[in-house]
């Protein structure tokens, strides 16, 4: 007796283990309402694939040399060559098909805006959200200027970046994995 | 491991090189909890018809063969005589009034190392990894938890933190700490792996030990609430389909999330392993996403936005994607795929001598539970299976072992998972049939054998 009753409460438990998500959520939450200009601080990301997120503001190229040569070249090198801390941020455009790929903003990013995103949020390392719009449009025509992907004459702003077209546009597939073919051989497997 | 089996040349080798023993020392042996194995052991050696030297000598040889097999520890020929240590004649260290305790000062070899393989030249986008050669069963102590950061370890006032979620939804909320500890909270075990675990790997034996190889992985029981229960909060609109998780570190990393794994399997966990996060984990809020990459699970949880369509930040485009033939880039590889290894014995590890080994590794899936692990001791032309210890959990680090008794000619051994969808672990050459391997790439989740030379010492043998 005393078993099947450890038992019923056993079932019990598993049962209710199983469903425990649903039955525990509560039926009001604890959230507090927040406008958008309360959060718009935060509000930093931005759509890469059309642009938006992207704030007003410009800045030209040789306003983008300027701002690298002061913040951005300790880690990355003069002329963004390379530096003590990260590798060449330039060229490779045609390296995809080759076996040694280039990785930089201008070899991979699909869309021009992501450069804005990141350097926005991320950069410099040690004083990252310091950079005013302006001279992150700026810094992003200069990185995409040294790959020849932007004129140096240049003024960079939210419409351009839009609009422009990047080498590795349809470089990406989705995942399609599992790709792996393999059988669980037990004897004679090679 | 069977003590009746006929006697190896090993054990016949160390017999011939044993000293008499003494008979206090004989005394204390047959006094021994494992007697009736000694006597067992007694009557393989009198088939040999060698005498009582050769009673002695089995018994230590039994001993080392335990030894070996728990701890890959000395072969030691004879026992020591036994004195009472100092810990036994006096009183230890007293309680202290309040204390979070330390592991003991003998176990200062247990420690998070900061990749020395791939070396970079800062340590703040950086990466560390655990010693899962240690780990005791499939729980990893909060203090050796892999890290992965981009821009150091944030340092958060859980008092100050804020989670926002906001864009494609009718509410937009602001959530203190303690308005999100106000829910009920629901605790799961997971592994967490890193999509670069293994990267060093994958054609030449770049590491040394499976801390190097496999290291960005741990597992742990995770405390936090389901994702879904906020965004029914907030309400998202009819168009939904993908969400930003943002941290509040100084990289604020984020990714793009589909909205049906969010909706799903998705947490925000503020705890693991018993307390809460640590900060080089993500204290006091993270994303986790159960099976997929860590690079998912974003630390220092700051905001989460609802859109209709993937943000394609430089963490999904240019770093986190899989070169492919072609030229082309995987995109949004995010599952963790079926994979498991062989933490003991590992590289840099070596063996005493031929005998009994118990080989002691993980398993765990993405897509699942583990379903079986294969082991070969003979360079993959045999595969046998391993025992597989429960509890066996969905998406979570499995233990198996599989006991081998060693021969001492020189071999490679490896193991292999199966899943619950029936996906089986495949070999680099498998995974180099539909990928682009080339330099440092993510994702790798072949079988990962490792040699064992004729004086026992094991090495990566990837390649």
């Amino acid at each position: 007796m005393q078993s099947l009753k450890l038992a019923v409460i056993a079932a019990i438990a598993i049962g209710f283990g199983g469903s425990a998500q649903a039955d525990l959520k509560p039926s009001s939450g604890f959230g507090k309402p927040i406008t958008q200009a309360e959060l718009s601080a935060w509000d930093i990301d931005i759509s890469t694939s059309d642009g938006v997120g992207l704030p007003s503001g410009s800045g030209t190229v040789a306003q983008g040399a300027k701002i690298f040569a002061e913040k951005c070249a300790t880690c990355h090198g003069e002329g963004a060559k390379g530096g003590t801390q990260f590798g060449q941020m330039f060229g490779g455009l045609d390296s995809m098909t080759t076996p040694k790929r280039k990785l930089n903003p201008s070899s991979m990013f699909p869309y021009a805006p992501i450069l804005f995103d990141y350097t926005k949020r991320a950069m410099p390392m040690d004083a990252p959200q310091s950079l005013t719009n302006n001279e992150v449009y700026a810094l992003s025509g200069y990185i995409y200027s040294l790959s020849g992907l932007v004129p140096k004459n240049a003024t960079i702003d939210a419409k351009y970046l839009s609009n422009m077209k990047m080498p590795n546009r349809n470089g990406f597939i989705s995942d399609d994995r599992p790709d792996a073919k393999a059988v669980r051989c037990l004897s004679k497997c090679n | 491991m069977s003590r009746k089996t006929k006697l190896s040349q090993y054990d016949k080798n160390m017999i011939d090189v044993l000293a008499e023993p003494t008979r206090e020392e004989a005394s204390a042996l047959l006094k021994h909890k494992t007697y009736a194995k000694e006597e067992r052991l007694y009557e393989d050696m009198s088939e040999l018809g060698r005498g009582r030297r050769r009673f002695m000598s089995g018994i230590a040889a039994a001993g080392a063969a335990a030894a070996a097999a728990g701890t890959l520890g000395s072969a030691s020929a004879k026992a020591e005589k036994l004195s009472v240590p100092e810990w036994s004649k006096s009183m230890g260290r007293p309680i202290d009034p309040k204390v979070y305790g330390l592991p003991s000062k003998y176990e200062g070899h247990y420690k998070r190392n900061r990749t020395d393989v791939y070396v970079n030249k800062q340590n703040f986008s950086d990466w560390s990894m655990t010693p899962i050669q240690h780990q005791k069963g499939i729980v990893t102590p909060n203090g050796v938890i892999f890290e992965r950061h981009h821009a150091g370890i944030a340092d958060i006032d859980p008092d100050k933190h804020r989670l926002v979620i906001h864009g494609m939804v009718k509410r937009p909320m602001v959530y203190t700490m303690d308005a999100l500890m106000r829910y009920p909270s629901v605790s799961r075990f997971h592994f967490l792996e890193c999509s670069g675990n293994g990267l060093t790997d994958w054609l030449k034996p770049l590491s040394k030990t499976v801390q190097q190889t496999h290291g960005l992985l741990s597992c742990s029981q995770w405390t936090g609430i389901p994702i879904s229960w906020l965004l029914d909060e907030v309400g998202m609109s009819k168009d939904a389909k993908w969400i930003l998780f943002e941290g509040a570190d100084g990289s604020g990393h984020a990714r793009s999330i589909p909205i049906s794994k969010a909706m799903g399997e998705g947490m925000l966990v503020f705890g693991s392993g018993g307390e809460m996060l640590r900060p080089e984990n993500g204290y006091p809020l993270r994303a986790f996403f159960p099976g997929w990459e860590g690079n998912t699970c974003v630390k220092w949880l700051r905001r989460i936005k609802v859109s209709d369509k993937p943000w394609h930040l430089r963490s999904e485009t240019a770093r986190y994607t899989d070169p492919m033939p072609g030229g082309k880039w995987r995109q949004f590889s995010m599952e963790m795929e079926c994979k498991s290894v062989i933490a003991n014995p590992s590289g840099g590890m070596q063996l005493k001598g031929p005998g009994d080994y118990t080989i002691q590794g993980f398993a765990w899936s993405g897509r699942g539970s583990i379903k079986a692990v294969d082991v070969t001791t003979d360079g993959g032309k045999t595969w046998r299976a391993a025992e597989v210890e429960g509890p066996v959990m969905d998406k979570c680090m499995t233990q198996f072992r599989y006991n081998w008794k060693w021969d001492g000619a020189p071999t490679k051994i490896a193991s292999r998972a199966v899943d619950s969808t029936g996906y089986v672990q495949p070999t680099v050459e498998d995974l180099k049939k539909a990928r682009y391997i080339a330099g440092f790439v993510q994702h790798h989740n072949g079988i990962f054998p490792w040699s064992v030379s004729a004086n026992g010492e094991v090495k990566n043998a990837i390649a």
